[in-house]
């Protein structure tokens, strides 16, 4: 019998339901074979940061899981809906699942309010009210309410990635999908949109990162996976994942990215 | 009887101009609705849509536009409705104008950097709600000065529509001439004219570029 998981438990281990479930992903682009036969569930309110070096598949992999690339084989399940089965199917899963970019991907024609009451207007259908008001809420969780009337443009990077999170929070989504969020941005705004990324964290949001920000990932990772040539080469607790790599190719790709 | 140029001559010209002006501006406003539907299709997600459009356009622009509108005139005809050159000329280059500002169009959505589709495709925005919320709205910006600038030749354009009969400032031109035969004073009247009616859209074109250019970027 599965007794309740410690927070850093390992993935058998997890008595938490099911969020999503990737089973034999396959993702081509054209002849580059991208994603090879992927698997991989994530339980809700797990934290999993997703490492490897570029061209590995892990963007493409998050971005399988709504869609923004189409998986050929496999499947993925999010919340008990298929992905790519059904048009239906689909909005229902990008209504659940927020994305936030490595470029921020701000509407620059729109003020930080508007950017945040879009989709939920739209989406949810929300009336304008409603919307500002949950709007308000979360561009306070990321500590910029006074920025609301001013348009992207206006703010620093840090600023517009807390802009980002709290657009995708607004639609109250049961995941969280992060793609390499810090990775814009001059170093003295790191801090600050990793500190808004750990306080969602502890508030027991799914999430997935991919990020290089190895110090966020033993802070606040489930477990850490490591990819590399479209494959999950090894995954596991931060604290056995960065002691004891078990594979060669992790140890020398955290040798790289750990030794400075 | 060869008639002498005077004030009454000129202005006929002159009142011929709202004729040219009328046309550029049904041209213009049928052009740009028919155009965005096409720059829509070019940029849709279905491939059959995007080929349409594709064939329209690659039609409209690979053809003269003299023939457009002697095709539109004369076919008309033939299938037994009687366009008058108005009608005929207005539905010609209307359908060139979409071709046209189509691709314009097509060219400043495609402009619109990739995460801006990916973001709001990953907010769950329908295609409708994007691109009216988001992708048009920016696209907008970019196209403002060349829509501008494609409105100066299609002013010019409407000259052709003489050749169907329809009596337009160059129309109005010609029947002048055939009474006074001073060809060279009538016709720099006429370019006079049209250029007084283009500059400033070229100007106004160029001010917008400024404007919008650096705003975009």
């Amino acid at each position: 019998m599965l007794t309740p998981a410690p927070a850093d438990s390992t993935p058998a281990g997890d008595a938490r339901p099911v969020m999503i479930r990737m089973a034999g992903v396959e993702k081509y682009y054209g002849t580059y074979h991208a994603l090879k036969a992927v698997n991989l569930d994530v339980h809700q309110g797990e934290r999993i940061v997703i490492c490897g070096p570029s061209g590995s598949g892990k963007s493409t992999l998050i971005r399988c899981i709504n869609a923004l690339e189409h998986h050929q084989g496999g499947e993925i399940v999010v919340d008990g809906t298929q992905v790519g089965k059904s048009s239906r199917g689909l909005d229902k899963v990008r209504a659940e699942v927020g994305m936030v970019f490595q470029s921020f991907n701000l509407f620059p024609h729109l003020t930080v309010l508007q950017n945040c009451t879009l989709a939920p207007r739209k989406v949810r259908g929300l009336a304008p009210k409603e919307a500002e008001a949950i709007a308000m809420k979360y561009l306070e969780r990321v500590r910029i309410p006074e920025q609301a009337n001013k348009y992207p443009g206006q703010l620093s990077g840090g600023q517009q990635q807390r802009v980002a999170i709290a657009r995708a929070l607004c639609m109250a989504p049961k995941v969280m999908l992060f793609d390499e969020p810090t990775s814009a941005l001059d170093p003295e705004m790191v801090k600050e949109v990793l500190d808004t990324m750990i306080s969602l964290a502890q508030d027991g949001m799914t999430m997935i990162c991919v990020t290089h920000e190895m110090g966020f990932a033993r802070q606040v990772a489930d477990r850490v996976i490591f990819m590399d040539k479209g494959e999950i080469v090894e995954e596991g607790p931060p604290a056995t994942f960065f002691a004891n790599p078990k594979s060669e190719r992790t140890r020398t790709f955290l040798g790289q990215i750990l030794h400075h | 009887m060869i008639r002498q140029f005077t004030s009454a001559e000129f202005f006929f010209l002159l009142s011929a101009v709202r004729w040219t002006l009328l046309l550029s501006a049904i041209a213009f406003a049928g052009g740009a609705a028919l155009g965005l539907l096409v720059a829509l299709a070019r940029t849709a997600p279905w491939q059959w849509l995007r080929a349409t459009a594709g064939a329209y356009i690659l039609v409209f622009q690979g053809t003269p536009l003299l023939m457009q509108l002697f095709l539109v005139f004369f076919g008309a005809t033939m299938v037994g409705a009687s366009v008058d050159p108005l009608a005929a000329a207005a539905i010609g280059l209307t359908l060139n104008a979409a071709a046209f500002l189509g691709e314009i169009w097509r060219g400043c959505i495609q402009a619109i950097p990739k995460g801006q589709w990916e973001a709001s495709t990953a907010l769950g925005l329908h295609y409708v709600t994007r691109m009216r919320e988001i992708i048009l709205p920016q696209a907008a910006k970019i196209a403002v000065a060349p829509t501008v600038g494609f409105l100066v030749m299609l002013v010019k354009s409407t000259s052709l529509a003489s050749i169907i009969g329809f009596v337009e400032l160059t129309r109005a031109g010609q029947i002048v001439n055939n009474a006074t035969f001073r060809p060279f004073l009538v016709f720099g009247i006429v370019a006079a004219i049209y250029f007084a009616l283009c500059w400033p859209l070229s100007l106004y074109a160029r001010h917008l570029e400024k404007r919008f250019g650096t705003v975009s970027r």
